[in-house]
């Protein structure tokens, strides 16, 4: 009987020490969480952080990579979100989540390739280890992260696609990304926080 | 009295028979577009037409996957749905594989890839694109990430944003039973 005690006292204990553990919280971010800051390497070889941005309002994460098709048919919106809003004070960061072991088309070479030819003005990093993106809970690629600066840290806004349609561009009838952003900017409340979309499941 | 009363309901069963056999032979619905280079054809739905195999209301158990040719992990099991099709072909299954390639790949690497692989279950193609809207009516939970399948009949459905082996697939299937 005792031991039963004894037993019971150990479950409880363990269940409390395995609510308490440090784990990233299953699923990643959710909208008013705080995201964390990393330091990874861009294409031009050096780190970048978010805290480098000084006179960022806050930032566009995107989750892109090379290989996948999705990806691609976003690449030219992306591009065309930081020549918006980078002056506006919401550069856009991409990172690049997938393990290159797995998908070579991904690799560090690649990488600067594609952001060569494709003129990238915005850091496209590595995620080496394939550490943030978990943090995030970004799960597919394009998947993006709208971060506002704020006394609390940067706090997540709107996690989901870039607009509605990612087969054809003029199609678009509702830019999820520019409306939030936007609406950051007028100090106005997101109306639509969070979509969902196919994506390329993230290779780890 | 009695006679009209036998009348009205001769009349009534004809009518039922009918508006029966009218929901019955109703079948497929009709697709958006045909992709086709003569010899295979893939037929293209938006959401209404993806909704009626994902709610089909009858004994046979239903595994719909989600899944692209540009999808690695996606191509890497799919040979576990054909076999699950196969094997279970005349126990009341039916592999559906509904394709998310882009409607510009349909005939240059859709049709190419199922002749190659010699795919023996049913291949539909989706093609609505406004996600946001029919991502979360499949699962509010589903994040868009493929693979993804659900499993469901008339009593149970489930689904799952993950890839499976053959033995993994199949256990699943037998909690449908």
């Amino acid at each position: 009987m005792k031991a039963l005690k004894f037993l019971s006292l150990f479950l409880i204990v363990g269940a409390l020490a395995a609510f308490k553990g440090t784990e990233p919280v299953a699923g990643g971010y959710k909208v008013g969480d705080i995201a964390t800051d990393f330091s990874l390497k861009n294409v031009d070889g050096k780190k970048v952080s978010l805290k480098d941005f000084k006179k960022a309002k806050g930032y566009i994460v995107v989750f892109t990579c090379n290989h996948c098709p999705y990806a691609q048919a976003y690449e030219d919106r992306i591009i065309a979100l930081n020549k918006k809003y980078a002056k506006q004070g919401y550069p856009v960061i991409a990172i690049q989540p997938n393990d290159p072991g797995k998908v070579a088309d991904d690799s560090f070479e690649n990488m600067q390739a594609r952001a060569k030819e494709k003129g990238f003005d915005f850091p496209y990093l590595m995620d080496e280890g394939q550490k943030i993106f978990p943090q995030y809970g970004a799960t597919k690629t394009p998947h993006v992260y709208i971060l506002e600066k704020t006394a609390k840290g940067n706090e997540v806004k709107y996690i989901g696609a870039i607009d509605d349609n990612y087969e054809d561009a003029k199609a678009v009838k509702v830019k999820y990304v520019e409306n939030a952003v936007d609406a950051l900017l007028k100090g106005k409340e997101i109306t639509v926080k969070e979509t969902k979309a196919i994506g390329c499941s993230i290779k780890a | 009295m009695k006679k009209l009363l036998i009348y009205g309901a001769a009349i009534f069963t004809v009518f039922m028979v009918m508006a029966f056999a009218n929901i019955t032979t109703q079948g497929e619905p009709r697709p958006v577009h045909i992709y086709t280079n003569g010899k295979t054809a893939v037929k293209a739905y938006e959401w209404d037409g993806l909704n009626y195999y994902l709610s089909q209301k009858n004994d046979t158990t239903y595994v719909v996957n989600f899944w692209a040719t540009w999808c690695v992990p996606c191509v890497q099991e799919l040979p576990n749905f054909e076999k699950l099709n196969a094997k279970y072909k005349g126990d009341k299954v039916k592999v559906i594989l509904v394709s998310l390639d882009m409607p510009k790949m349909a005939e240059s690497r859709l049709l190419p890839f199922i002749e190659k692989k010699k795919l023996q279950s049913k291949v539909i193609l989706m093609r609505d694109p406004d996600q946001n809207t029919w991502l979360p009516k499949v699962n509010p939970d589903w994040s868009g990430a493929i693979p993804a399948t659900v499993i469901y009949n008339k009593g149970k459905r489930k689904f799952y944003e993950r890839s499976f082996t053959f033995e993994e697939l199949e256990n699943e299937l037998i909690n449908f039973k």
